[in-house]
């Protein structure tokens, strides 16, 4: 299936939303101190989010608009409980280790902005895989951090020693401004490679991916499809105009 | 003076002050402090000044290079930066701390942000206060072969006696430019004397933290308590050579007492209520980061601008 295998490129590379997106950024900070923290928050991140995808989008025909949010939150919640209670169960040194970033996987930005922008727009399967392309791609950049910061900051990776021994761990790395530090670093990357891709030729820009053709609520200000609303803006606005002064003028 | 104001036509009177002469007034105010550092604690604090300054000096010239910018090591700012780093580390430190705290000192703190001039944050305290929180046993053991034992200010905190003419002169424990106030102070009369910085934030630095001392140290109006603590730790140095640094200071005059005063305080707070002996670099890195909205408050109005509307 086409869809989805561009949902998953889409999530990982593309839209990237650690680094591209810039969300979810409390846990990104918060949890990386370890490369295995940073993937086991970011699976755990995986399922709720791909689970709450696939039940938003079923749901979406029944949900009314006014209160999408709650009934978004009452669903997500449901799944990190879920997903709390087994971690508990039987992985309890990464329960420990995450500790409240678990519950607050709840308000994570990324799981209500993928529901509010996809999936609620959008049939199951490609909101399915939306949200396991995303969640990868969270994944793979929190892991990248705790492992950067890992190395640096406690000369290991996964917890295995990979530094010689005289090496001095710079631990400041492994506290909070090194988690800064490394989220910098990856950006600048990640930036650098898009400007190179553009100068190139290559079509870097975001849009085509979660586009739910709803160019009224969308924040994409260069995507080439917004014409068509900029359009039909421009044809309403002598028109709405005279509307609004026609009520101030009442008034 | 007057002659300077007069109104006329050009050529006018040219100043040869520029960012290169001034950095190395600097530079030359740092050396006795420096020197004495070496004679105090021998061949291994000169080797790790010169390793800072170098190590800062290539970091510039390398990130210019790669970045493809003007190449802007003759203005000896990266001198300076090295040298104060230098003075503010242990005198055992191994040569490694030097080249890493340089690096971080120009690359992070200053270029990143856009290089002299557009750093937030003093260069050399933000890349000692990298160190201290990354190296924390290196960077707080002080011991040497000339000394042993805590610093007079570690000891003054745990209640003990110091001799105050020995912290005067610099004959403690400590980091290799910090010890002596007399070398400091000396480096810092040239500097005054050349106009290059004046007294309003050393002053009202010094004096804000003296009445702090002295409201909330719990000695009261001791002399050689008061006196130790202005001649212990880091103080003079970052009073008279860091505090003052044109970048990272405010521009407004009213914003320099205001600095002055809060680095005064904050210092005070550091070293009496905090859990470490020594809080000069933290108060003036937080001072640093409160500059902007210091100048917000004390910008001054335009004539004919503000007051009340009638």
């Amino acid at each position: 299936m086409n869809k989805a295998g561009e949902r998953l490129y889409n999530g990982i590379i593309k839209e990237n939303p650690t680094l591209v997106l810039m969300l979810g950024m409390c846990p990104t900070l918060a949890v990386t101190t370890s490369a295995i923290n940073g993937l086991g928050m970011g699976l755990t991140t995986t399922v709720v989010l791909a689970l709450s995808n696939a039940i938003i989008s079923l749901l979406r025909k029944i949900i009314p608009d006014k209160v999408r949010i709650p009934a978004f939150i009452v669903i997500i919640a449901s799944f990190v409980t879920i997903v709390e209670l087994l971690l508990e169960g039987f992985i309890p040194s990464l329960y420990s280790a995450l500790g409240l970033y678990i519950p607050l996987i709840v308000v994570n930005c990324i799981i209500l902005g993928r529901a509010e922008s996809y999936a609620y727009k959008n049939p199951v399967i490609p909101s399915l895989f939306d949200g396991i392309g995303m969640g990868l791609g969270f994944t793979c950049s929190l892991t990248i951090i705790g492992l950067v910061r890992e190395i640096i900051g406690a000369g290991e990776a996964f917890g295995f020693s990979v530094m010689p021994d005289s090496y001095i761990p710079v631990s400041i790395f492994v506290m909070a401004p090194g988690a800064f530090f490394v989220l910098a670093v990856l950006v600048a990357i990640q930036n650098k490679v898009k400007i190179e891709g553009e100068k190139k030729g290559k079509d870097m820009s975001k849009i085509g991916s979660g586009c739910s053709e709803d160019c009224m609520n969308c924040g994409e200000s260069g995507c080439s499809a917004r014409k068509f609303y900029d359009n039909s803006e421009k044809a309403e606005t002598p028109e709405t105009k005279k509307a609004a002064e026609e009520v101030s003028a009442d008034e | 003076m007057s002659d300077l104001m007069k109104v006329s036509s050009n050529p006018h009177i040219r100043s040869k002050a520029g960012t290169s002469n001034i950095m190395l007034c600097v530079v030359l105010a740092l050396m006795p402090a420096a020197a004495f550092g070496v004679y105090n604690f021998g061949i291994n604090a000169l080797l790790l000044i010169l390793i800072t300054v170098a190590s800062c000096v290539f970091s510039e010239f390398l990130f210019d290079m790669i970045c493809k910018r003007k190449n802007s090591i003759g203005d000896f700012s990266a001198v300076v930066t090295g040298v104060l780093l230098a003075l503010n580390l242990p005198p055992n430190a191994p040569w490694w701390l030097g080249m890493v705290g340089g690096a971080f000192a120009i690359v992070v703190v200053k270029m990143l942000f856009g290089g002299l001039g557009q750093n937030f944050m003093n260069p050399a305290l933000g890349a000692r206060c990298f160190l201290l929180i990354s190296f924390t046993s290196i960077m707080t053991n002080f011991d040497c072969d000339a000394y042993t034992g805590a610093t007079p200010l570690a000891v003054l905190k745990s209640g003990g006696s110091v001799n105050v003419f020995d912290m005067v002169v610099g004959r403690t424990a400590g980091t290799i430019g910090e010890t002596s106030m007399i070398a400091i102070v000396i480096g810092a009369c040239f500097l005054i004397l050349l106009g290059v910085i004046d007294l309003r934030i050393p002053g009202s630095y010094i004096v804000s933290f003296v009445v702090f001392i002295c409201l909330f140290g719990g000695h009261g109006l001791d002399f050689s308590y008061v006196a130790a603590h202005l001649a212990g730790g880091g103080l003079m140095l970052g009073a008279f050579f860091m505090a003052t640094d044109y970048v990272t200071r405010p521009i407004t005059i009213k914003g320099q007492y205001l600095y002055g005063v809060l680095l005064g305080v904050l210092t005070g707070i550091f070293r009496i209520f905090g859990a470490g002996a020594e809080g000069v670099s933290y108060a003036i890195i937080l001072g640093n980061i409160l500059v902007p909205l210091i100048e917000k408050v004390t910008l001054p109005k335009g004539f004919g601008r503000g007051g009340e509307k009638i």
